[in-house]
């Protein structure tokens, strides 16, 4: 009676031996060569599932976009005709899912990566990739910490949040009469590190920083904190995080009658803020890094491309763009795709990207780097105006 | 003091969604000892429907006014959660009911990742908004202010509540569902067709969670494939607390859960001095309810100690 049952199981374990290999062999050839093409495998890693994943499919589909485009353009390396493929990845914003994730296309053998969206998980991420030596850019990631690490692969084509900070701080005390500014985060590397950076700026003109409250990137009420904050009377609440918090936040401050102006980063400054905040997104103040859609070199040619194939950008989507298009232009510098080689290429180049001039400093930050402050205007964002600035500025 | 009035509005009027929701793991839980955790996606997909019944009515431009759109989207919602519900325990549940308990409660969290699915591939990843039908009324309260939504969410909860509280307490079918809470199969010798006691009272779970879904996405504004998760934990979280398999507890374990964590959220920081944030909200309603378990491990009014998986 016992016997067959081991034989059987035996037989299973070996079937899933085998399978095993063959399909770490199938992983092993990442480079699958096709006599003259060559297919290379980039890595594009944001939260396409969970509340932020309407951002993420736009960043996914910015470097879908790019990819799709160096693809359509016969370019060659190493004397072979190239085929980028891009390998979607969701790390659901979650800092845990993301290290699996990079693990994960470690082992499928990208060339590099495009990603992630946040900064909480591009953190964390970007010490697996470095410790496999894979070139990393993130379109989106704003925290400080990202490229304070030492990494040699992290990158970033968007103005980290001390810049960021320093200028919604000003403009929340000078141009918007905040003597007493309140302050929310979400407790994310982002959120929390843009909200400090904003602390400072509004102590160091002269403003008062009146409460420091905490959510969640998952919370929906935030009445109890509001209340709280309401009773200290401030002229402006800051709040550093996502928009899928700052619409009902912006809401419940109107049921509750606050006549405090709202203030935010990039993350509220979205499309959808304004599509399901409605009435109440009227007012609303927040910062984005980089210059305005139509402002950008490229702006009104991506729309029209972007939009066709996937419709409305969200956010960061051209940003997504310009980073696949910079890694490119590494490899086409070293002339191949091998990691090791065009990271040497990536901190010289230069290219007149769709959001402005990319090149890095020695930290892997963008050089120069604008921040607009935008408003919402009878159900639009409007530009404000635009601080033009060097993120590659050390403190 | 205004402050304080203003905190126990807030958790009075979340502690009655979180009461309505939990009603459905506890009745579900009373009848079959099932957690049931597809509910809070029942909710969810309630608020979906109810805004894809207001969009479609909205666009067709019929001349009706902003509430009795709303009605129909709420009516809508509800009669599709119900056959949801049913649907749900039919496939499901019902084969596996002489099955070990474990494997039932692995199906429903699969149910529950199913629906969020199906609910992502249908209405997509985008957030959906409520349009602004209602007007929001704000109303002064000693020195707190209360909107007509929190007035109406907390008013239509209590009476569901209560109309709930009646049906189980004092009608032919109340007795049949609480007979076959205590013993299914002298239930069924009695002569009480325990299939379809069972039947209803997913249904009913079903209703309740449709209008709380519907009330959470116009009271916030906003719905998502992904808003029944929280809900659903929340609702649960509220269930023990009270006594799961009580029907009193839960309504007591609802309003308590929303209002500690209206006070947690509120106070916390001060009373700490900065040590704890007001981040710390849902670890605060947690640790109520690990207080209470650890004191009374059936809940404040569970009756009888649960030992199952």
């Amino acid at each position: 009676m016992n016997t067959p049952r081991i034989l059987k199981s035996a037989a299973f374990l070996l079937a899933l031996v085998v399978a095993a290999v063959a399909c770490s062999k199938k992983d092993n050839a990442t480079t699958a060569v096709t006599t003259d093409e060559v297919i290379v495998k980039i890595g594009s890693v944001a939260p396409l599932t969970g509340p932020q994943a309407a951002l993420g499919k736009d960043n996914d589909n910015g470097a879908r976009l790019a990819l799709e485009e160096i693809n359509a353009s016969g370019l060659k390396l190493g004397g072979k005709k190239v085929k980028f493929e891009l390998m979607s990845e969701d790390d659901q914003a979650d800092p845990r899912i993301a290290t699996i994730v990079a693990q994960k296309l470690v082992d499928q053998h990208v060339a590099g990566v495009l990603g992630h969206l946040n900064s909480g998980s591009s953190i964390p991420a970007s010490k697996i990739y470095f410790d496999a030596g894979i070139p990393q850019i993130s379109p989106s990631a704003t925290a400080i910490a990202y490229t304070a690490q030492g990494f040699k692969t992290a990158f970033r084509v968007m103005t980290n949040d001390r810049q960021q900070g320093k200028v919604l701080g000003e403009y929340a005390v000078k141009k918007m009469g905040g003597k007493r500014v309140a302050l929310i985060d979400d407790r994310t590397a982002y959120g929390q590190g843009l909200a400090d950076e904003v602390a400072k700026a509004v102590k160091a003109s002269g403003g008062e920083v009146v409460a420091h409250e905490f959510t969640t990137d998952r919370s929906t009420d935030f009445l109890a904190i509001l209340t709280s904050i309401k009773g200290k009377k401030p002229d402006v609440l800051f709040y550093g995080g996502m928009y899928p918090q700052a619409v009902p936040m912006v809401k419940q401050m109107h049921s509750l009658a606050m006549k405090t102006r709202f203030l935010s980063g990039d993350g509220a400054q979205t499309a959808d803020f304004v599509r399901l905040a409605g009435t109440d997104a009227e007012g609303t103040t927040a910062s984005a890094p980089g210059l305005p859609l139509e402002s950008m070199p490229g702006g009104r040619q991506f729309k029209e491309k972007f939009t066709a194939k996937y419709g409305v950008i969200q956010n960061y989507a051209p940003y997504a763009y310009d980073a696949a298009w910079a890694m490119v232009e590494a490899m086409k510098k070293a002339d191949s795709t091998e990691p090791a080689k065009y990271l040497a290429e990536l901190p010289h180049v230069t290219r007149d990207g769709v959001t402005g001039p990319i090149s890095f400093d020695e930290r892997g930050d963008i050089r120069g780097g604008a921040i607009t402050i935008y408003q919402v205007k009878n159900g639009a964002w409007e530009v404000m105006e635009t601080v033009m600035g060097d993120a590659a500025q050390p403190k | 003091m205004d402050i304080l009035t203003q905190q126990l509005i807030n958790g009075l009027v979340l502690g009655s969604v979180y009461a309505l929701v939990a009603l459905g793991y506890t009745m579900v839980y009373g009848v079959l000892e099932l957690i049931n955790f597809a509910h809070g996606e029942v909710a969810m997909v309630g608020a979906m429907i109810c805004l894809a019944v207001i969009g479609g009515l909205v666009e067709s431009g019929v001349g009706l006014n902003g509430i009795s759109i709303v009605l129909l989207g709420l009516a809508a919602a509800v009669l599709v959660c119900m056959v949801l519900g049913f649907v749900i325990e039919r496939i499901a549940y019902r084969p596996l009911r002489r099955a070990p308990r474990l494997a039932a409660l692995i199906t429903a969290i699969g149910v529950s990742i199913v629906l969020q699915n199906v609910a992502m591939l249908i209405w997509g990843k985008q957030y959906i908004s409520f349009p602004p039908l209602l007007p929001v009324v704000r109303y002064e309260l000693g020195g707190a202010v209360v909107t007509n939504f929190q007035i109406f969410i907390f008013l239509l909860s209590c009476a569901l509540m209560a109309g709930l509280f009646l049906l189980v307490k004092k009608t032919h079918l109340g007795r049949a569902m609480r007979a076959t809470a205590q013993a299914q199969d002298v239930a069924g010798l009695m002569g009480i067709n325990v299939n379809t006691i069972i039947s209803i009272t997913f249904v009913i779970a079903a209703a309740l969670a449709a209008v709380a879904g519907v009330m959470v996405s116009a009271y916030y504004g906003l719905a998502h494939y992904y808003m029944g998760f929280l809900l659903g934990l929340k609702a649960f979280t509220a269930a023990v607390l009270g006594g799961i398999g009580n029907i009193a507890g839960a309504m007591l374990g609802g309003l308590l859960l929303g209002v500690i964590e209206s006070l947690g959220a509120g106070y916390i920081g001060p009373l700490t001095g900065g040590f704890l944030g007001s981040n710390y909200q849902d670890v605060f309603a947690f640790f109520v309810l690990i207080l209470v378990l650890i004191a009374r491990p059936s809940g404040l009014l569970g009756e009888r100690v649960v030992e199952r998986a």
